[in-house]
């Protein structure tokens, strides 16, 4: 079974999405069943990380003799479909899986009382299989359809509360900035395919050129790629989409747009990673455009009062450190001995807030969504002194708002860490716009914090109590993931983030499918 | 190598043990409970003691003095007001403007790229 790995990691949550609908008349039965699915599916995703850590990259062919035959005998280029499985797709899955999961178990009671419920579940499973095909792919062709996938799933999820115009709204918004984005990535797949007939990353890497044709290529992967990230300043989409998609599926959704960035990420390392004198430039691009996506998401942030919109901006600009950290990284690319004294630890600080930050957004975005579901508004002006209702969820919200602000010793902190450190030695400004980042970051927390938490308490909210025990195990298993993770960065570093920063680095290895050839 | 420099995260120029950090928490806890547990004792809560004190005047309803998130850091957004004005005008809400920044990214990306800037 092992051998399968990758084609089950799709197969399973796509078998769970056909099969949900058939329990339109028992809407908790359907509930279960995902919760079911997304369990089974992390367990794959566990297996997965453990083979890939233990054995090197793992490669699947579908409809091959043998999953690793990638050039049948007579073949000199690869023909079929092929999943690339390095430690960074490894990583990325991992994520999608475990935040699939915790989004299913939140949502068993957050979204009890819609309708629809078998659409919903069935669409938080194609959501997770959009994202978990962008991060095993290894074929452009492949990317484009699971980037369409997860951006359909996603925008009907932001408008599941058809009822409101605003969900409405941000669904379509999300629909039309996702269309535009893969729609553009397909014409740039078409160039690379006029060019060299085939749609493998990996072949397509070891033959791309610095011909104008290529350049204007990656410039437009790049672009769209950014677009659907979240960065500025394309980044409009993003308040509107997670400010009106249910709480339960903001995890998963924060994993969709992260598996754009690994996109963005996995083109400027291994599609691109050959043409040495731009990828200063890109670095350079990446970098800056990682400073002001968290400068100006987290001054937007500021001034909101919504609690939902607040903290999207705050999604927006944690965007950005990854950007900064990698984009560091790629611009000492060709520069052996900066990326060995600094660029290598960018890129793990910039892969580590991935995952510290889908952790820490999630449990805050959930937070925000208890705090919805008891108050019945998202406004913090009518807010007040629910800290007394809700212990867990006032526990749950300082240890998520500590962890992204930076705070030791919860998890935000090693990450930011190593990206002070390491972008100050590219350029002393970019470590200094990261620290005031932070400082306001945590400000507008301690603004969410006194008014919706402290104060005196509010009549209105006499009588709400603390939210179902479903919606509190999914957020304290999110604040000990945050401790735990900020205890022992090291561990994590050591296991997960430096095999993926490597696998990035490793040209070679991806380009011969990991020494299957 | 220990156990404790197992866990400690090295960095180009420093190092991060969350644990040291942790055992430096506790300490200070410590001292924040011997000062705490030195404190007047006269304190009696549910008595006029906690009242909140506005001057002297009454307040009969507490929920009307509260601070509202509209009004924390009034000042700084008042400060920033320009900046604040630029960004107000970036974000129209208009899906029409979002795909105009993302043509004008392009066309900034693919001029630096293929225009060898």
């Amino acid at each position: 079974m092992i051998e399968h790995l990758p084609a089950l990691m799709v197969a399973v949550p796509l078998f769970g999405a056909f099969t949900t609908p058939l329990l339109k008349k028992k809407p908790s039965a359907a509930a279960l069943w995902a919760l079911a699915i997304t369990a089974v599916t992390l367990g794959l995703g566990v297996l997965l990380v453990m083979e890939v850590l233990t054995r090197g990259m793992m490669v699947y062919v579908f409809g091959a003799d043998e999953p690793g035959l990638v050039l049948p005998s007579g073949y000199s280029v690869p023909i079929r479909i092929i999943f690339e499985v390095d430690a960074m797709g490894a990583f990325m899955a991992l994520s999608a899986v475990l935040m699939s999961f915790i989004g299913a178990m939140y949502s068993y009671s957050h979204v009890k009382l819609e309708t629809g419920l078998e659409k919903y579940y069935a669409l938080l499973l194609l959501l997770e299989v959009g994202i978990l095909g962008m991060v095993l792919t290894g074929d452009l062709f492949n990317l484009f359809v699971f980037l369409e996938i997860a951006g359909i799933a996603g925008s009907a999820l932001v408008g599941f509360r058809n009822y409101r115009g605003e969900a409405s709204e941000a669904g379509l918004k999300y629909l039309i900035v996702s269309a535009v984005a893969s729609l553009m990535v397909l014409f740039s797949i078409g160039l690379l395919y006029g060019q060299y007939g085939n749609l493998n990353i990996a072949y397509l890497s070891s033959q791309i050129g610095f011909n104008t044709v290529d350049m204007i290529a990656l410039g437009i992967l790049f672009a769209s790629f950014v677009m659907k990230c979240g960065s500025v300043p394309t980044h409009h989409w993003v308040p509107d989409a997670y400010t009106e998609v249910p709480s339960g599926i903001n995890p998963v959704l924060l994993v969709a747009t992260y598996a754009s960035l690994y996109a963005l990420f996995r083109v400027s390392f291994s599609l691109f990673g050959t043409i040495s004198l731009s990828m200063s430039s890109v670095g350079w691009i990446m970098s800056v455009l990682g400073v002001l996506t968290m400068f100006i998401g987290v001054t937007m942030a500021l001034v909101q009062k919504d609690v939902k919109r607040l903290m999207s901006y705050h999604a927006i600009s944690q965007t950005g450190y990854m950007l900064l950290g990698v984009g560091v990284g790629l611009t000492v690319l060709n520069d052996p001995a900066k990326l060995a004294a600094f660029g290598r630890d960018a890129m793990a600080g910039g892969i580590f807030h991935i995952i510290n930050h889908i952790i820490y957004k999630s449990l805050l975005l959930m937070t925000a969504g208890a705090l919805f579901y008891v108050t019945g508004t998202r406004n913090l002006n009518e807010m007040g002194g629910l800290a007394r209702k809700m212990p867990y969820t006032t526990v749950a919200f300082i240890v998520g708002a500590a962890a992204i602000s930076g705070i030791p010793p919860f998890n935000g902190f090693a990450s930011k860490f190593l990206i002070y450190e390491t972008s100050y030695q590219l350029n002393p400004l970019l470590a200094i716009f990261a620290m005031v980042t932070s400082v306001l970051t945590l400000a507008s927390f301690v603004k969410v914090f006194a008014s919706a938490f402290l104060g005196p308490p509010v009549k209105r909210y006499e009588n709400v109590r603390e939210v179902p025990k479903p919606m509190v195990v999914a957020m304290l298993i999110l604040a000990a993931l945050c401790i735990l993770f900020g205890l022992f960065p090291n561990i994590v570093l050591d296991k997960l983030v430096y095999p993926a920063v490597d696998a990035l680095l490793n040209l070679n290895g991806y380009q011969t499918w990991g020494g299957v050839l | 190598m220990s156990w404790l420099e197992s866990l400690t995260l090295t960095s180009p120029s420093g190092f991060w043990n969350p644990l040291l950090w942790l055992a430096f928490l506790i300490i200070f806890a410590v001292i924040g409970y011997i000062i705490y547990s030195r404190g007047n004792r006269s304190y009696k809560p549910g008595t006029e003691q906690v009242k909140p004190f506005i001057s002297g005047n009454a307040v009969d309803d507490v929920e009307l003095i509260r601070v509202r998130a509209s009004d924390i850091y009034w000042g700084l957004i008042e400060a920033m007001k320009g900046y604040y004005a630029v960004l107000m005008r970036m974000h129209t809400g208009d899906v029409r403007d979002y795909i105009l920044w993302y043509l004008g990214v392009g066309a900034i990306i693919l001029f630096i790229l293929v225009g060898g800037v």
